[in-house]
């Protein structure tokens, strides 16, 4: 099996949110919610991180650093949007400089809706995200078997 | 446990021991903060998560230095624990962790750069304290080696205790806790001080890990150095509530700055270590 499931580390980048969401995301480190049980750990790091969380509708200022975040984390990777302005662009939609929702910049795999998401929401998206991540995990594993194989 | 079969012992079990030790860390540390905390094995699945990552390489030098880095902790650890000479034990350690910094210097990244300039910081801090721990035991015991520090009639604590106190400062340093983790830490994941490891990933990462786990390991045999004299069972039982002390230390100080870390272990080497280094060896010559 996968290592991944068990140790998630979770990086969380605030693309133009309210800080609604932000501050949910938060609430999830603390001892209530403690998501260190489930080997979490919220690196702020892209090289170590496995996990991106994004909140808000990300705009023109902030789409290059988004980009640059994706790609500087290693494979396998999962994003997921936090929020509905991080899912569509929600109330700031037809904003000029908002670029409507985080999958206008790089792929996303798990929508959290909620205005703020609840931290009970954002603990579940992760979760869903895991599956993404096993899923990908074993995609490397086959192309580095068919790289051997070559 | 001697000679060539201390060694091997070391290279298996100490990553095993390490791990767990660190993962009775976070959950200890976890319970201080009102926090359930990860499982105890956490350390082994995020270091096998970390194995299973593509390698991101952004500087060809990293991987090589890093390497460098867990084959001298190794060799140090595999010359304390057969019983070998501890000097040259604390040389090899030095080297291993001068092959940290250049890994932290080589990639042109300014947080990396930080951690590295502050680790050299640390074992300037650290040195002069365990060369006089090391000075201390050859007072006692009359050999560098551990094989005969190890068969000394009496526990070494009791002839160096003051010695003993200035260890467990520096240990703070070596283990990378609070108040002395500024380097690299365990929880300041999103802060600057993660220096040291902000450029490494993947597989690196994992390596820079299972080393420090060594490192840890080889650390604690030199705290049961210290009462080797009695018996086996007592002597790991108080190396280990002396891990738990390091742990209880981690979590109730914030972090100093390095001019602080720096001026206070350096007093704790001149006054702790060298005023029972001399006492030791003006009222104990010849009767030891």
């Amino acid at each position: 099996m996968s290592f991944l499931k068990r140790s998630p580390w979770i990086m969380h980048y605030d693309a133009s949110s309210c800080n609604g969401c932000d501050i949910e995301v938060l609430a999830c480190l603390t001892p209530l919610y403690d998501i260190e049980r489930f080997g979490i750990i919220n690196t702020g790091n892209p090289k170590h991180a496995d996990i991106l969380l994004i909140t808000g509708a990300v705009n023109d200022q902030n789409k290059g650093i988004v980009r640059n975040l994706y790609e500087q984390m290693a494979d396998p990777k999962v994003v997921v949007a936090i929020g509905v302005c991080a899912g569509s662009g929600g109330i700031f939609r037809e904003c000029y400089n908002v670029h409507r929702g985080v999958d206008s910049v790089i792929p996303v795999d798990v929508y959290i809706p909620g205005c703020a998401s609840r931290p009970e929401a954002i603990i579940d998206g992760v979760v869903k995200g895991l599956g993404r991540l096993e899923e990908k995990a074993a995609a490397l594993k086959a192309e580095r078997k068919a790289g051997k194989a070559k | 446990m001697t000679g060539l079969p201390g060694a091997i012992l070391y290279l298996i079990l100490a990553p095993l021991i390490g791990g767990v030790l660190a993962g009775v860390d976070r959950i200890i540390t976890a319970r201080m903060q009102s926090r359930v905390g990860p499982p105890v094995f956490q350390p082994f699945y995020d270091v096998l998560k970390l194995l299973g990552k593509r390698p991101i390489v952004v500087n060809n030098f990293i991987n090589f230095y890093v390497t460098c880095f867990l084959v001298f902790v190794v060799v140090s650890g595999g010359i304390f624990y057969s019983g070998g000479d501890v000097l040259l034990c604390i040389f090899a350690l030095t080297v291993g962790a001068i092959f940290l910094v250049l890994a932290a210097y080589a990639p042109n990244s300014p947080y990396s750069n930080i951690g590295a300039e502050r680790e050299l910081l640390q074992m300037m801090a650290y040195e002069p304290m365990l060369l006089i721990a090391a000075m201390g035991m050859y007072v006692v015991a009359g050999s560098f080696h551990v094989h005969d520090i190890m068969r000394h009639r009496e526990a070494l604590v009791t002839y160096l205790p003051l010695i003993f106190l200035g260890f467990l400062f520096v240990l703070t340093i070596k283990l990378r806790k609070s108040p002395f983790d500024l380097s690299t830490s365990h929880h300041a994941h999103q802060e600057l001080v993660k220096g040291l490891t902000t450029e490494f990933s993947g597989p690196t990462l994992a390596t820079v890990e299972v080393a420090h786990w060594y490192e840890n390991v080889l650390l604690l045999g030199f705290v049961y150095l210290f009462f080797a004299a009695w018996s086996p069972a007592i002597a790991i039982v108080v190396t280990l509530v002396t891990y738990l002390f390091e742990v209880l230390i981690d979590n109730i100080y914030a972090r100093l700055t390095w001019k602080i870390a720096i001026r206070s272990s350096w007093w704790a080497a001149g006054v702790l270590g060298a005023i029972n280094l001399l006492a030791v060896y003006y009222m104990f010559r010849g009767h030891l």
